[in-house]
């Protein structure tokens, strides 16, 4: 009743909340609406319409280098860094491990670690072992903060469900491998999907390890830093930009419908008791 | 949750019923667990602890040409002191990612409120239209703000174009301020989703309790919600302040002179300035004043829960 009233006295709070959403967009709104101006200032009054800075992008042959780049290493990436996160998440959902707040507190670190450190220590450890910089380097240490994101999403999955079926298929005489494939890999799967597109996105627009940790070839985040120092090239990075945030747009929608579809019967278990 | 307990109250069942078996079982259990989590413990002591020990290490090394020897001193951290720089950049940083937390989980707050409690239908779609900017390009977000704060910029052309000012403002760009609401706004999706899940747990009974006991709206939100809620702010606020201090792109990109922090004085001295020795001391300096700022964040906001319940 009292809840009801509420309800009806604070649409205050829908339109603070669209209000919110929409400064969260439009600065970035911007960024498509440039790449179609016909100038190379960005600057209002608009000046006319042009692909242009999109059909000059496909003759750049450094920013295709990078974009290649970019989506091995994403990857790359993404299938170490979701393996790695299966494995966790398998032990703490599946086994008793012991200390496994502990260890799980030590695998989100890297969550709460400003990146540079992460950068630079790594940046010092490769110098003093003589290993020169790479894309395997930038690799690592994307698949270091990757892994905790991995492990959250598919904890989350396979918490849910029913460890009674992993037992009945071994008591029906399945060996542990083959109980995984049959059993926990299916069920596990719009997870491990999502978990890949997410690990795939960090490692595709991470910049700062990038940029410390290139040697001589360098990601997408790092040619654009490049070439935000030149104001004639800006138009082009606009237009860049814009087929990045709409891709990466597209893989979080992907990536999303998995993991809900994934998390579908566990979440209607925990909102009943409210409704 | 609730079956991941009962399976493993169901595995003791089965271990009491049978057991002569009970311990080879539990053993072999966790031998498992921890065989599954051996690579990604190693990745972490090798590409996580020991390089951070290793920067440690070296800030108690020296410089000798271009590379840091081996060594024990306490002079990059005197360095430090000596020069006023570093630690008004420091102290100037921590400031300005403390105000950012504040900021960003306050204006976060309402509307994680509104998705929690207020949204019936739909809830997946507000979820995901706020997780959206949390997945796109860090650098291009940033970007974005120069692209609207500068002098040629979206707010200026455009209050020139119809007319409300003659010539750009120059406030907007390469100070504090722009810094401050670039990273407010590049971070707000980060301060939303642990204040909606705390906010989502909250057993609702609780504030038909409270209402049935005359508490007013009110008096509901402050003794009962906010106090319960208060693990999301607090997370939301350290996910936002601790990666925040070290921000390195958006001084850069937006804050000019006066507004560089204190990642950009330490990368100098791992790229131009060559000198890592001190490069890692003020790195050490900056992760204990960090880690001393939040141990008395969390002991405050203990107490103001203690204070609120």
């Amino acid at each position: 009743m009292s809840t009801a009233r509420r309800a009806r006295k604070l649409p205050l709070l829908g339109v603070y909340t669209c209000i919110y959403l929409l400064v969260l967009y439009i600065p970035v709104l911007f960024l498509p609406l440039f790449s179609f101006n016909d100038s190379i200032y960005i600057a209002f009054p608009l000046k006319g319409f042009t692909l242009q800075w999109y059909q000059e992008m496909f003759t750049n042959s450094a920013m295709l280098r990078a974009l290649e780049n970019s989506v091995k290493l994403g990857v790359a990436v993404g299938i170490v860094s979701t393996l790695l996160g299966i494995m966790a998440a398998k032990a703490f959902t599946a086994y008793r491990v012991r200390y496994a707040g502990a260890i799980q507190g030590f695998i989100a670190i890297p969550l709460v670690i400003p990146f540079i450190i992460l950068g630079l220590s790594l940046l010092v450890i490769f110098s003093q072992l003589g290993v020169p910089l790479s894309l395997f380097t930038i690799g690592i240490s994307h698949v270091v903060i990757c892994v905790p994101f991995s492990m959250l999403v598919l904890i989350s999955r396979l918490e849910g469900f029913d460890s009674g079926l992993t037992e009945a298929a071994q008591d029906l005489g399945e060996t542990p491998w083959m109980t995984f494939w049959l059993v926990t890999f299916p069920l596990a799967l719009p997870g491990i999907i999502a978990s890949f597109l997410l690990c795939f996105l960090i490692s595709f627009d991470e910049f700062l390890l990038a940029f410390f940790l290139a040697g001589q070839e360098s990601t997408l985040p790092v040619y654009i830093w490049t070439q935000l120092r030149f104001p004639a090239r800006l138009p082009g990075v606009l237009a860049l930009g814009s087929l990045i945030l709409l891709g990466s747009v597209i893989l979080v929608l992907i990536a999303e419908w998995f993991r809900r579809r994934g998390l579908a019967p566990t979440n209607k278990k925990v909102d009943t008791p409210f409704q | 949750m609730a079956e991941g307990t009962a399976s493993s109250s169901l595995n003791e069942a089965i271990g009491t019923a049978r057991p002569q078996r009970k311990r080879r079982w539990v053993t072999q259990d966790t031998r498992r667990g921890m065989t599954l989590l051996s690579p990604i413990l190693l990745l972490f002591m090798f590409a996580l602890a020991l390089p951070i020990f290793l920067l440690f290490a070296i800030s108690f090394w020296t410089q000798t040409g271009l590379r840091p020897t081996p060594d024990f001193t306490f002079d990059n951290y005197l360095a430090f002191f000596e020069r006023p720089v570093y630690a008004t950049l420091l102290r100037r940083s921590i400031e300005n990612s403390a105000l950012v937390a504040l900021i960003t989980v306050v204006l976060a707050y309402p509307a994680a409120y509104f998705v929690a409690f207020k949204v019936k239908k739909n809830k997946a779609m507000w979820l995901i239209l706020i997780t959206i900017p949390f997945w796109t390009s860090y650098l291009l977000r940033v970007f974005a703000w120069k692209v609207v704060l500068g002098y040629g910029g979206v707010i200026n052309s455009g209050l020139m174009t119809v007319g409300l000012i003659e010539e750009p403002l120059t406030f907007l760009l390469n100070n504090r301020q722009a810094v401050i609401i670039t990273l407010a706004h590049a971070w707000a999706a980060f301060a939303i989703l642990p204040i909606y899940v705390s906010l989502e747990k909250i057993d609702r009974t609780y504030l038909e309790a409270a209402s049935d006991l005359g508490e007013g709206p009110i008096g509901q939100f402050f003794r009962v919600t906010l106090p319960l809620s208060m693990p999301g702010i607090i997370a939301a606020a350290l996910v936002i302040f601790i990666p925040t201090v070290g921000d390195y792109v958006t001084p850069l990109l937006v804050g000019g002179n006066n507004g560089l922090m204190i990642s950009n004085v330490v990368q100098v001295q791992f790229g131009r300035g060559s000198n890592w020795p001190l490069g890692s001391a003020i790195s050490v300096i900056s992760m204990i004043t960090i880690t001393g700022v939040v141990c008395i964040f969390l002991l405050l906001s203990q107490q103001l829960k203690r204070r609120l319940t």
